[in-house]
């Protein structure tokens, strides 16, 4: 909560009736103010006050959410600056940009990216996710064109840009029962579209050229009420982008800053017509903040690393660094290819699968549960030996899988190889590989050369 | 309306560096504030972007076409490779990476590998970074005789571990020249590494830290996050060992990924193939910028050339 005990007492009866459970009104209000009490104990505050008190409660960047059912994008609700003192929440919307200028085949290509692509990573779907369509051309008969195919093709997120008032009604009017945004509401038409907006349901895109000008329009936009509302600081170059969600994120953490306590929207789009460059911008603008980016191209070669990024930057960096039990296929491997164990440490699995996949060689890797440990941390606290290993292998699915019976286990581990052997029993032959994963590659090419 | 903008303070500052002697040296470090924070400290040396050069061919076979293409007529020339690096493609300095002494490979002589080191140390108008096969022992071996061939030219050598960092830190001690210490991912073992360094007398002006890269996809948000942690404790507790500039060898661990190397044909989903590795590699790059990268190594022309103009728009 934002007030301290003493600005919320002043909104309280001060009376100090007791129903709470507290002693006094100031008791209570401290309670509050450190959380540790909910308003509603309290049977005699006014609805006045209510609603200043949520107001000052209300998360420090609100979030925004964008396209319907499935479909549908959360962005913002951030609450820290660096990853390690909590974690990100709500990934980057990736954003592409079509207009009026564009030919209707561009169009569609980008369409049937935004609505079909997907990669499947760590078990998690990546996906682009929302549509900015731009009034390049300044013509309201060929842009409600665009946001009519759109609309009608697609259920995610769609923000309307033109400069045109008019043109952006129509195009709101055309985009009824959708979850949409309308761009840009600047200081000249903050008071029309701000009534409109919440008129009709839409998400307002503020946007200025000074982050003074920014947060006049975010003032406006508070003081009607409206919770949702995206920040656009202007198309400028990426040194100023990258200050400017800086500055936003600071004022809204640690000064409570309302007028800029929203998500914020980027354009690496308009800094360059280079694809690869304005990708990398991207990329940075996902680390530095942004709550969303709008390229000019959906093509996998440019979504996949930024997708990828995405989910890395908003990892939960709390949670362990584990991955799951089990058989992990690489390089689609068959009944001959080589099986390899190790621990579920995130980093040994990233660091062996990048090598096994450098190899090229077909390969089943089996990663067992030692609760997140190294091979040397798990094979000293007792998790990660003969007697554990042996029933993980053999209950693992891999015997149906291969129709050898050999097992590769981590030079570090050399040590345990006659001892896993009697536990696997007759048959299996245990293989000592490699202590650093850097020689894998090599290792597998002599391994299956044999 | 009246806004203001919210302004961090520090207590510390990057230690400056300097690499390569005479007319070749260059300065990193320096900064007082976190990264990207112009606004509100002093940022006096550019990031450097390295280009990395192999010292035989025959460790890059299993390359991407995409990055055979640029250095087929230099590829097992290591000199002509350097030179092609800093004059086509504005190398701001040169990694020589001497993959062919390990051990379980090629395992290259350390003399022969310490000839070839200083041969390109004198083609080359930019400082030269000496990177060993990441064998602990060979290392040790190799490293210490490219300083003493290469006394006095103030190279940067590394990486130094636990493991053999008494032997390599002693050669850049005795032969001036700047090391590399490497831990995996971990604040406090990397503080302690060069509190170990130290003991042994390698100044704080003559360290550069690896925080460890991992490639994206492959842990970089672990990279990411302990360098934002190293700086952090650098330059807001103004820990004096955490003070030292980061490099990272950013090109070796994205194309050796599968998703940066693989064909289009193989992987018709993921797009075309040139596109696709050079973007794995320079939004892993920007990724390490970002948290505060002081000498990047990149493999690919068109990754430096991205990467020294978003550098050029940062530091403008
Ligand atoms: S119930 Fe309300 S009025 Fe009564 S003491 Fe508690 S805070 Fe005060």
């Amino acid at each position: 909560m934002g007030l301290t005990g003493i600005q919320i007492y002043k909104l309280l009866p001060q009376t100090n009736c007791k129903e709470c459970g507290d002693p006094t009104c100031l008791a209570f209000a401290m309670k509050l103010a450190a959380g540790k009490a909910e308003l509603d104990k309290c049977p005699y505050v006014s609805e006045e006050s209510k609603a200043k008190l949520s107001e000052a409660s209300a998360p420090p960047i609100r979030d925004v959410t964008l396209g319907q059912g499935d479909a549908a994008w959360k962005v913002g609700g951030e609450t820290v600056k660096y990853r390690h003192e909590k974690t990100f929440v709500n990934p980057t919307a990736i954003v592409v940009a079509l207009s009026n200028e564009q030919s209707a085949d561009d169009v569609d290509t980008q369409l049937k990216y935004l609505n079909e692509q997907s990669f499947e990573r760590v078990g998690k779907i990546l996906a682009p996710n929302w549509a900015f369509l731009w009034d390049q051309k300044k013509d309201q008969a060929s842009f409600l064109d665009l946001v009519k195919k759109v609309g009608g093709a697609t259920e995610k997120g769609i923000i309307v840009s033109s400069e045109d008032v008019a043109t952006l009604k129509a195009a709101a009017e055309a985009l009824k029962g959708k979850k949409f945004a309308i761009h840009p509401v600047t200081k000249d038409n903050a008071d029309d579209l701000i009534a409109f907006a919440k008129e009709v349901g839409a998400v307002p895109v503020a946007q200025g050229d000074t982050l003074e000008d920014l947060a006049a329009v975010g003032e406006k936009i508070v003081a009607a009420g409206l919770k949702e509302a995206l920040l656009d600081t202007g198309w400028k170059g990426i040194r100023e982008t990258v200050t400017a969600n800086i500055a936003i994120r600071r004022a809204a953490l640690d000064k409570k800053f309302r007028p800029l306590g929203f998500p914020t929207i980027a354009f690496p789009c308009a800094m360059t017509q280079d694809v690869e460059l304005q990708a990398t911008y991207a990329a940075l603008l996902i680390d530095k903040y942004a709550g969303a980016v709008v390229v000019s191209t959906l093509d996998p070669a440019v979504t996949y690393p930024l997708l990828v990024n995405r989910l890395n930057i908003y990892t939960d960096p709390q949670r362990p660094m584990t991955m799951d039990q089990g058989i992990y296929e690489i390089n689609n491997p068959g009944p001959d290819s080589p099986v390899i164990v190790t621990t579920n440490f995130a980093l040994t699995y990233f660091v062996v699968s990048a090598e096994v996949e450098a190899s090229r060689v077909p390969t089943w890797l089996l990663i067992m549960d030692t609760e997140g440990m190294s091979v040397l941390t798990a094979w000293s606290a007792g998790k990660f030996v003969a007697d554990a290993i042996a029933p993980f292998v053999k209950k693992s699915g891999i015997t149906e899988k291969v129709n050898h019976r050999k097992l590769i286990i981590p030079g570090y581990v050399a040590q345990i190889s006659g001892e896993l052997q009697e536990e696997l029993g007759e048959g299996w032959e245990v293989v000592i590989g490699t202590r650093e994963a850097a020689d894998i590659p090599k290792f597998l090419k002599d391994y299956v050369g044999q | 309306m009246a806004f203001e903008f919210p302004k961090d303070k520090y207590n510390g500052k990057i230690v400056e560096v300097t690499i390569g002697a005479g007319d070749k040296a260059r300065t990193v470090g320096g900064e007082t504030a976190m990264p990207l924070c112009n606004f509100e400290g002093e940022f006096p040396n550019r990031p450097l972007v390295a280009m990395e050069v192999y010292d035989k061919a025959e460790v890059c076979e299993t390359w991407a076409p995409a990055c055979k293409e640029p250095f087929a007529d230099v590829m097992g020339d290591a000199v002509a490779w350097a030179k092609k690096c800093v004059e086509e493609f504005g190398a701001e300095a040169i990694c020589l990476q001497l993959a062919s002494t390990d051990p379980n490979g090629m395992n290259t002589p350390a003399e022969e590998a310490a000839e070839l080191a200083k041969k390109v140390a004198e083609a080359i108008p930019v400082p030269l970074i000496v990177w060993g096969c990441e064998n602990d022992e060979k290392d040790a071996e190799t490293l210490a005789k490219v300083a003493e061939v290469c006394a006095g030219m103030n190279l940067v050598i590394g990486p130094a571990k636990e493991g053999n960092y008494k032997k390599i830190g002693g050669a850049a001690i005795g032969y001036d020249h700047v090391v590399v210490q490497q831990t995996p991912i971990d604040v406090n073992m990397a503080k302690q590494l060069n509190i170990l360094l130290n003991n042994l007398g390698v100044p704080m002006t003559k360290i550069l830290m690896d925080p460890q890269m991992g490639a994206l996809g492959y842990g970089i948000e672990y990279c990411y996050t302990v360098m934002e942690r190293d700086r952090l404790t650098g330059l807001k507790q103004g820990d004096e060992k955490m003070q030292s500039p980061l490099i990272l060898d950013v090109g070796k661990y994205t194309w050796k990924t599968k998703e940066a190397s693989v064909s289009v044909d193989e992987e018709p989903a993921w797009g075309e193939a040139k596109v696709r590795g050079v973007l794995w590699e320079t939004v892993s790059a920007v990724d390490v910028l970002a948290a505060g990268a002081d000498i990047l190594i990149l493999r690919h022309p068109d990754s430096v050339r991205i990467l020294k103009k978003i550098i050029d728009e940062l530091m403008a």
